[in-house]
């Protein structure tokens, strides 16, 4: 009886707490369904067209037959995908590395206690609030070596001062990363900026009693601690390498010749321009894969494997 | 992501349909084009005033950037509600609406006004499919002009170059003048399109439609496709190091402004020399380079109607393909346009000399050749333009690789 008389109440609480949740997540699945059914059809469906396509012959319009890899082929035979492939890690290196650096030390410099914080932080942090349009076509004017940088300096009395980066094949794709760098670097401070003010200051005045040297304590302790600030850093600059497309239309048009083009702008060119579906999807479809297989060890190490650790 | 959101966006546009009553209205025009410029705006309002006079209502829907226009148009006719008319280049581009029956023809207004013996040949043949026109030409553009400035040639002593070797030669010269010989907007479409301005007038006829329209691998090989391509690559000398991502009206802004001699480009260019104040054979001029006077490239812009059962649209369709081709009409917009009148045998005595000669030249049916757009699919033209473009901005590449990747873009591009 015993048993019993303690059961009733548990199975009256448990049937309470069933109601409850019922009434407390209803609501809440009900609000995200609709996000949760954008995703499914919208992004999902979307993938799984374009990797459908990409293994068609469409042109112009989606046509659903089936001619295997030879998309694939000509897309690897394709000078111009090789070129972008190409493009795109030398800007993704260079971008990612070049913003973490420039941004952290923007953000130590910032960290001194300077007069005028706020107005040094607001002119860092403004190329981000202009678009790669914008920034491409300012960059473009500046580099440009008849009315730009060049030309300003010759007039100044260096008839043989030369930066032509922007107009020579070999360095193009160079100045698309300085453009990348002015634009980017002030978001990568201002988020590395946070996180070093949430630096507790008894590390730094014990690090002072020790009489441990201040660029010490940045790269020994401080940048340890930075660590979830430069991930988030990093995946938001990641972001804006895969979808680069504005910032090169505005600045070279994919020149000189081909030196600038990247995988981005061949899809969009080959999908509205060129009426050739197939050979735009199957770029698509290499640019997800390349995405997944860059991001799929890192999820793992950070979801999956922690997860099997608890258990 | 933005290129997902491309790609779902034009998905999504596939599956959904879209419902409107309003099209149902009486001798309502809702037009799709791209003529955003200030001189194309100017050139539609032309069509626009001449239908609201015929009764009709023009509701203007312009879109920037032709791949933009043409992408929302195919969308609209693909989910069900296409707009009562809309622009195409003069070509294949509408190839595929034609086969899929998303297009009328107007077979019947064409038989009745003679189309056929009254537009060149090269634009017949562009909009015509399985014998029936499908498009309403609306005008002719030339695409391989050379403007000239004639102060720079006065002042330097230089005749205006009739052949391609002659104008390397006057180059040469101008550039000791300190004159930039040859302005070039450089991104790859004008590259491309200086390239078959040379095709054509040095290799001729026959050799662009081989190349362009025919894909043949053998007259790509040949000692005078090698010949051109060399003329091609020395003209690289006659640019100024600033070309490269220059834009094509910046380009023509260096030969208004006397700083450059030449510029090859289409007659869409006269708006820029107009915008100045300047007038053809006054302060600039207007010739055809090549042996034998040179040939007249010719594309254009033409008119589609969307199919379908809605008679009050058929009816407004009709009343548009009147007015578009309208001998007034047809004078007053392509005076505005920069391009010449579909129809030939309109008196084009008010226009300017440049556009005079334009309908001279063409009068002989042997100095019309196709466009590129109406020989060869928007794919193998931006194929050739990689390897042009790729051609042109290395100085070091060889003919042979030249051609090796022109062969191939026949083989590959679809």
């Amino acid at each position: 009886m015993d048993t019993v008389s303690i059961q009733i109440p548990s199975a009256r609480a448990a049937s309470t707490q069933g109601r409850r949740l019922l009434r407390t997540r209803l609501p809440v699945a009900l609000a995200l369904l609709p996000t949760a059914l954008v995703v499914l059809v919208v992004y999902i469906g979307c993938m799984v067209w374009t990797v459908r396509l990409s293994f068609t012959s469409s042109t112009l319009l989606p046509k659903l037959d089936w001619v295997g890899l030879t998309q694939y082929s000509r897309l690897f035979m394709n000078d111009r995908f090789v070129t972008s492939a190409e493009n795109i890690v030398i800007f993704g290196v260079l971008f990612i590395a070049g913003c973490l650096i420039l941004g952290f030390l923007l953000a130590v410099f910032i960290d001194q206690n300077v007069r005028a914080e706020g107005a040094f932080r607001t002119v860092f942090l403004y190329p981000y609030a202009m678009s790669f349009v914008v920034t491409g076509v300012a960059w473009q004017w500046f580099l440009n070596p008849g009315l730009g940088l060049q030309k300003v300096v010759r007039d100044l009395g260096f008839p043989n001062f030369t930066f032509d980066w922007i107009v020579s094949q070999d360095m193009a794709i160079y100045t698309i990363v300085i453009a990348g760098l002015w634009h980017g670097s002030g978001l990568t401070m201002a988020i590395l900026l946070a996180g070093l003010r949430g630096v507790d200051e008894d590390l730094w005045k014990a690090a002072k009693v020790d009489g441990v040297p201040t660029w010490r304590v940045y790269t020994s302790i401080v940048l340890p601690l930075l660590r979830p600030m430069i991930v988030t850093a990093t995946v938001l600059l990641a972001t804006s390498v895969v979808k680069l497309y504005d910032l090169v239309v505005a600045m070279t048009m994919g020149g000189p010749g081909i030196a600038t083009e990247v995988p981005a702008k061949f899809v969009m060119d080959h999908l509205f321009e060129r009426n050739n579906i197939a050979l735009g999807t199957a770029a698509a479809t290499i640019m997800l894969i390349c995405v997944v297989s860059i991001l799929a060890p890192w999820v793992y190490a950070r979801y999956v494997r922690p997860q099997g650790r608890h258990a | 992501m933005r290129l997902k959101t491309r790609v779902s966006a034009y998905t999504l546009a596939v599956a959904l349909v879209w419902n409107s009553g309003a099209l149902a209205q009486q001798m309502k025009a809702e037009v799709l084009h791209w003529w955003t410029s200030a001189g194309e705006s100017a050139a539609v309002k032309v069509f626009a005033d001449q239908f609201t006079k015929a009764g009709g209502t023009w509701v203007d829907n312009a879109i920037a950037g032709g791949a933009n226009a043409r992408t929302a148009g195919i969308n609209r006719m693909v989910g069900g509600n296409p707009p009562t008319m809309m622009q195409f280049n003069t070509g294949k581009q509408f190839d595929e609406l034609v086969s899929n029956d998303l297009l009328r023809d107007v077979e019947s207004q064409a038989k009745a006004g003679k189309w056929r013996e009254i537009m060149p040949k090269p634009i017949v043949d562009a909009t015509v499919r399985n014998g029936k026109f499908y498009a309403v030409p609306v005008n002719i553009h030339g695409q391989n002009w050379l403007f000239y400035n004639t102060k720079v040639f006065a002042d330097a002593g230089v005749e205006p170059p009739k052949t391609f070797p002659e104008l390397i030669e006057a180059g040469e010269k101008l550039k000791a003048k300190g004159v930039i010989p040859l302005a070039l907007g450089g991104q790859p479409t004008w590259e491309h399109n200086l390239f078959r301005a040379v095709l054509v007038g040095h290799g001729g006829a026959d050799l662009f439609r081989k190349v362009y329209g025919a894909r043949d691998q053998a007259a790509a090989k040949s000692p005078k496709m090698k010949e051109t391509i060399e003329l091609f690559g020395k003209m690289r000398g006659l640019v100024d190091p600033g070309s490269p991502g220059r834009n094509w009206n910046d380009a023509t802004a260096l030969v208004i402004t006397n700083k450059a001699a030449m510029h090859f480009n289409g007659d869409w260019a006269k708006g820029e020399f107009i915008a100045a104040g300047q007038t053809a054979g006054k302060e600039y001029g207007c010739t055809l380079v090549g042996e034998g006077g040179g040939k007249l490239v010719i594309g254009g812009d033409v008119f589609v109607f969307p199919a379908t059962k809605d008679k009050a649209m058929l009816a407004t369709q009709d009343k548009l393909t009147e007015v578009l081709l309208d001998p007034t009409t047809q004078i007053e917009f392509n005076k505005k346009k920069g391009s010449i009148p579909a129809r030939m045998d309109v008196d084009v005595s008010s226009m300017d000399i440049c556009a005079q000669k334009s309908h001279a030249v063409l009068s002989d049916p042997a100095n019309q050749v196709e466009a590129m757009e109406l020989l060869s699919t928007p794919n193998f033209s931006g194929a050739m333009q990689d390897a042009v473009t790729q051609y042109w901005n290395n100085p070091n590449m060889s003919t042979d690789a030249f051609i090796e990747k022109i062969t191939a873009a026949m083989r590959d591009a679809s």
